[in-house]
């Protein structure tokens, strides 16, 4: 029995509003950056001359971009290090029944939630040079003195510090939220049995438990990776990169050099270098996601 | 090898309502193969459950060996438990989930070979050391629980329905093989079970629950032929045992012990029925019945016939039956606890 040609149509109809918006706004724009990594646009050119590799050469070159590279990973590794340690402590403690678990359930959602913009500035105040409440408190427990409190966003390795915190703490809920999933996915039975077995907390923890959520851990990792390694959000509100490019990631000197600077080539050229790296990472986390449920 | 003893042990899962466990007094024997036997709901796992240390009582004590063990973690009561879904370590292999007890208990790992081989072997699965749970029939993967379980040599074996997992058909054999390994190690064990052919078969005692208290406690002939109450005289035995309203008491006798008359030897009580309906079941007959005399008149028994005897039931037909005295069991209507016997006026 085939399908009738009206309901072909249907499903067409019903299928295209999402085809037309992966063409439009994803394909388009990554087949854009594509062909201007490989020319010699800038903002206001009209022609397109075929450079072949020149940008990436140049890129390559320029110090800034070997910087922001190796930024990029310390900020992607130092914030998911966070995040996964943090979140797997998190999903224990809410994984049991307690009173206000639903409360508490919805302040650690909350940072994910708001919007990042929101966060951040509370952040960028936090942090600021001269209204911190940290260095407020610190200054109040006599930890540091009045006038030699810590630049968190003004000093390069505490920019980069601080910039990882603030990541951590937005990518914190998220992460949990899946861990969390895997955790309450492990039938009771299997720590009980541990518990008679002799094991006791830590030892159930990482033998146990920890390697049956390794799947779903891998997942949120490769997430987690994927959104904080393709992320200037926080880099950008909190430091614009600086102070001096000590806080510069790939995505942020896109941007600056693209479209701040102008030259939409070279900017192309930076971010499509993102994207090697970034499938070779998702390869691997599918591959170990696979490997750990076959085995 | 130990003793364990429940005192006065009561669970209230939500204050205000019924106990899921109330106020239970136990001591098995040492050695012994006790069986937990309910419908569920009745509380018998939750019972198991706080002997493991799983779940902490209301009220009351555990002893094991003699001491009170009830504030001790599980790992510090030196038991081992087989669960219903054998919760098998998924990520390890079967060497590595038999080996894990031993490892948690600090064995030396010298030792840990040979335990896990000698283990295996009681258990018949020494050649399945390397795989992993998933690649394992449901009747392997409950061996593998069991040999995690008696591999660091437990003074008591706590399993919870560890059959009900299996077909009818391995059920059986797995039946027998439990009965042997009990035999061969010999420790103290606690079986729960909702299925009251293996509580008959494996039981050396049967505790009979229902709804958090102990109905009864005895060996299988007891609890079958001598029925604390009405309770366990229906939920024992099928089908159920036949309960007559007989002015204040309920006379109650099994279905394989109403007969025809002629084949009913000794003094008996003579029961007229009109059959309702048999059922053939290859090796007996089960027919249902109503008793035709005055004052019974329209009460329903049922009757258990060997399929060797040719009746010539058929529906409809008026028959002579009758039961021997000595297998009436009389019982208080109002309580339904077992009353004294007495000899019966009937009809």
């Amino acid at each position: 029995m085939g399908v009738s040609r009206g309901a072909e149509r249907l499903g067409i109809a019903m299928f295209a509003p999402a085809l037309i918006y992966i063409f439009a706004l994803v394909g388009t724009p990554l087949f854009l950056a594509f062909l201007y990594s490989v020319g010699d646009v800038t903002v206001g050119s009209v022609g397109y001359r075929f450079v072949g590799l020149e940008n990436f050469a140049s890129v390559l070159q320029n110090p800034t971009f070997r910087g922001a590279l190796w930024h990029s990973f310390l900020f992607t590794v130092g914030a998911q290090l966070i995040v996964i340690i943090c979140a797997n402590m998190l999903a224990l403690a809410l994984v049991d029944r307690f009173r206000g678990r639903g409360l508490v359930r919805f302040f650690i959602l909350l940072p994910w939630v708001a919007p990042i913009s929101l966060g951040a500035i509370g952040w960028k105040w936090i942090l600021d040079s001269i209204y911190s409440v940290i260095n407020w408190a610190l200054v109040k427990l006599h930890l540091v003195g009045p006038f030699d409190t810590p630049m968190w966003l003004g000093e390069s390795s505490l920019a980069m510090m601080s910039v990882i915190m603030v990541h951590a703490w937005r990518m914190l809920p998220f992460s949990t939220v899946i861990l969390l999933a895997g955790l309450t996915a492990i039938p009771k039975d299997i720590p009980e049995a541990a518990a008679v077995d002799g094991a006791g907390f830590w030892r159930t923890h990482f033998q146990i438990t920890l390697p049956m959520m390794a799947p779903i851990i891998n997942v949120a990792v490769l997430f987690g990776v994927i959104f904080t390694f393709t992320d200037m959000t926080v880099v950008y509100i909190l430091t614009r990169g600086g102070p001096y490019d000590s806080t510069q990631v790939l995505p942020s000197l896109a941007f600056f050099t693209g479209i701040l600077g102008g030259d939409l080539a070279e900017g192309a050229a930076i971010s499509v270098f993102l994207v090697p790296i970034l499938v070779v990472i998702a390869w691997l986390m599918l591959r170990l996601a696979h490997r750990a449920e076959v085995v | 090898m130990a003793t364990v003893e429940a005192r006065g042990i009561t669970k209230v899962f939500t204050q205000g309502e019924r106990g899921a466990v109330n106020d239970v007094n136990l001591l098995t024997r040492e050695g012994e193969f006790m069986v937990f036997l309910g419908p569920s709901g009745s509380g018998k796992t939750t019972l198991l459950r706080m002997i493991a240390g799983l779940e902490d009582p209301t009220a009351g004590d555990i002893l094991i060996g003699g001491q009170v063990v009830t504030h001790l973690a599980p790992r510090d009561r030196r038991i081992a438990m087989v669960f219903q879904s054998y919760a098998l370590y998924p990520h390890l292999s079967v060497y590595n989930n038999i080996a894990f007890p031993l490892k948690a208990q600090g064995v030396p790992k010298e030792q840990h070979e040979d335990k896990v081989r000698w283990a295996a072997e009681l258990l018949g699965i020494g050649a399945l050391l390397q795989r992993k749970p998933r690649e394992l029939s449901g009747g392997e993967r409950q061996r593998v629980a069991l040999a995690r379980a008696i591999v660091r040599e437990p003074t008591v074996f706590l399993l919870d329905e560890p059959l009900s997992n299996l077909d009818a058909k391995l059920r059986a054999s797995a039946r027998e093989e439990l009965t042997q390994f009990h035999h061969r190690v010999g420790t103290t064990t606690i079986y729960v079970t909702h299925d009251q052919i293996e509580a008959m078969a494996m039981g050396d005692r049967i505790v009979v629950l229902h709804e958090g208290y102990v109905r009864q406690v005895g060996s299988p002939r007891e609890v079958y032929d001598d029925p604390a109450d009405t309770f366990v005289a229906t939920f024992l035995g099928s089908p159920p045992m036949n309960l007559i309203d007989h002015g204040d008491v309920l006379v109650g006798f099994r279905p394989e012990h109403l007969l025809p008359r002629d084949m009913v030897p000794g003094p008996a009580v003579a029961i007229g029925v009109r059959v309702t309906g048999v059922e053939y079941l290859g090796s007996e007959r089960i027919l249902y019945a109503l008793i035709d005399r005055d004052r019974f008149a329209e009460q329903k028994v049922v009757a258990k016939l060997p399929a060797t005897y040719e009746t010539g039931a058929v529906d409809g037909r008026a028959m002579e039956f009758a039961v021997a005295e000595r297998n009436l069991r009389f019982f208080d209507k109002t309580t339904g606890k077992r009353a004294a016997s007495r000899s019966l006026t009937w009809g």
